[in-house]
């Protein structure tokens, strides 16, 4: 039996008046790509947030293999959205990539020959080795996302999220963070992705989860990524225009 | 004019507002990339009560509570401009703006009473308004090189904390770095650094020393830590030649000749710098125009060799 990584129970969160995440609770299983979907605004975002802690929750319970995120942090990786931070910062790729080992070198201590090698390591698994001194400013929006993922490879974790780690992101990019994915999968590990495009779900999640404020569905793709499922977590205000085995969602009241 | 380079306390008074400047220029980088420059200014004008305060219950000069008296006060400054900023419609640029103003005008009036006071108005209590080095004595000199070195000492030990807590805070909770921790060494610093430097520089000019060394420096790299070390270079070159500078003439306030000499270094880097400086991109985009000019000129021989 596939042990449980992620408990999320009653949990729920808010931005100022507004609550944005209400009695969430779902159950990851080890070795699983779960795709996290919904509207804009339905707490995608705020649900991975709170999750890490880097959210106030209202209330609920969230635990990693049975303990809490305090423990088990060490073995948990984030990617950021790209737009979280300053790319103007006077910093390179390498060195961005490094910080995904600060927490293992450990505090005041500086970054050594053997962590460079890592980060370097986990550059060139991103296809990104040629760019490793150039400027983060400098490189196009591919490219930094590259950078990110790249970095949470470097952490080296058991489980990792990934804020829109596809969006405005090209074609090879896309491939290239995918066949990463692949690989952690293989290797066991857990990965919850939040997602936009509806239409790459199946091809590349096991797992979904319908967020909008609260979970709508969650399961194997196979089973719980249905029209229905689809049509009840976007609003009633969508259109289907159904093309084989292609979704596309058409909303019509805008 | 040399002469006076000779004489020992102008020397003490330049090495000290030289460590003042490298401290100064090293935390306003840190500054400049938390996009604080401005609080830094309001937290500068806001420590003047602290100091006319401190003076009016102690009755004596001493450097060391007069500083103390000035940090808290910045920091009830800074308390304010949280408060206001989080609790009601008041944006940040706002509350600083209205702190800023509010505190040093309330530094101003007392300043007037504590003149009025016996010894009040020999005490040199206005020359935290503009600044006078040579007003400094040997303990004072002392106890701005000890805390200046202590800030000194603090942005590079932790040189990778800043950097990660700087550039992305999220990632850095993420991997266990106490944000609050940061947030809370980086006040602490950052009201350090100005409250040991408003007797040589003045409340109004201080915040000058933070910000105009980091933008300099900003032209001549691409690396945080070079940046840094140059920031702190500029910081500490402008310090001491901007004192060297007012110990010429008697009387001539420090604050305004240091904020000059780095104004005229952030001059220089704006049009020579290497990254961006603006010559520097002209030169580079006609030398880009010539090249593509002289591509476009071959392919036309190419073609027009052709079609002959």
């Amino acid at each position: 039996m596939v042990s449980s990584v992620i408990n999320v129970d009653d949990l729920s969160a808010s931005y100022q008046k507004n609550k944005v995440l209400n009695d969430v609770g779902f159950e990851v299983k080890e070795g699983t790509i779960t795709a996290i979907v919904g509207p804009n605004g339905a707490g995608k975002s705020t649900l991975i947030k709170t999750m890490l802690g880097l959210h106030p929750k209202l209330t609920g319970k969230v635990s990693f293999w049975g303990s809490s995120f305090k423990t088990a942090k060490k073995k948990i990786g984030y990617v950021p959205q790209r737009g979280s931070v300053d790319w103007d910062f006077p910093t390179d790729a390498l060195d961005v990539v490094t910080m995904g080992l600060y927490g293992k070198i450990g505090w005041f201590r500086i970054p050594s020959k053997k962590d460079k090698e890592k980060a370097m390591n986990a550059l060139k698994k991103m296809g990104m080795e040629a760019y490793a001194h150039r400027q983060i400013s400098q490189l196009s929006g591919g490219q930094q996302q590259r950078v990110f993922l790249a970095r949470a490879l470097a952490q080296d974790a058991e489980l990792y999220f990934m804020d829109e780690p596809l969006a405005g992101v090209d074609a090879s990019t896309e491939k290239a963070i995918m066949t990463i994915l692949k690989e952690l999968k293989s290797n066991g590990k857990t990965v919850l992705v939040v997602h936009h495009d509806l239409q790459t779900v199946p091809e590349y999640f096991d797992h979904v989860l319908f967020l909008n404020k609260t979970v709508y569905a969650y399961g194997e793709t196979e089973e719980v990524f249905t029209k229905d499922n689809i049509a009840t977590t976007y609003g009633g205000d969508m259109q289907w225009v159904g093309k084989g085995d292609q979704y596309v969602i058409q909303s019509t009241s805008h | 004019m040399l002469s006076n380079l000779l004489h020992i306390n102008t020397l003490w008074v330049m090495a000290s507002t030289m460590i003042l400047g490298i401290a100064a220029g090293g935390i306003g980088c840190l500054a400049y990339w938390k996009r604080q420059n401005l609080m830094s200014d309001a937290l500068s004008h806001a420590a003047l009560p602290g100091v006319v305060v401190a003076f009016l219950i102690i009755q004596e000069k001493n450097l060391l509570l007069l500083v103390i008296g000035a940090a808290l006060s910045a920091l009830l400054g800074a308390f304010f401009i949280q408060w206001f900023t989080s609790a009601s419609r008041i944006t940040e640029d706002t509350a600083m703006g209205m702190t800023l103003s509010v505190f040093y005008g309330v530094g101003v009036m007392l300043l007037a009473i504590a003149n009025r006071s016996p010894g009040g108005n020999q005490s040199g209590l206005n020359n935290f308004i503009y600044g006078q080095a040579a007003a400094m004595v040997r303990s004072d000199v002392i106890t701005m090189v000890v805390l200046a070195a202590i800030v000194i000492f603090i942005i590079f030990i932790a040189f990778k904390e800043w950097k990660l807590f700087l550039f992305d805070p999220d990632f850095a909770k993420g991997i266990g770095l106490s944000i609050r921790g940061m947030n809370v060494l980086y006040t602490i610093v950052l009201v350090t650094t100005i409250v040991i430097g408003i007797q040589a520089v003045g409340v109004i000019l201080m915040a000058a020393m933070l910000i105009i060394p980091a933008v300099s420096a900003r032209y001549w790299t691409h690396s945080f830590k070079m940046m840094i070390l140059l920031s702190s270079v500029i910081g500490g070159a402008s310090g001491a030649f901007g004192t060297w500078v007012s110990s010429t003439g008697s009387g001539l306030p420090t604050g305004p000749f240091i904020v000059l000499t780095s104004a005229a270094v952030f001059t220089i880097s704006l049009f020579f710098g290497k990254e961006h400086g603006i010559v520097i991109r002209y030169i580079q985009f006609k030398m880009q125009q010539r090249s593509s000019r002289l591509d476009h000129q071959q392919v036309m021989t190419e073609k027009g060799g052709r079609s002959q």
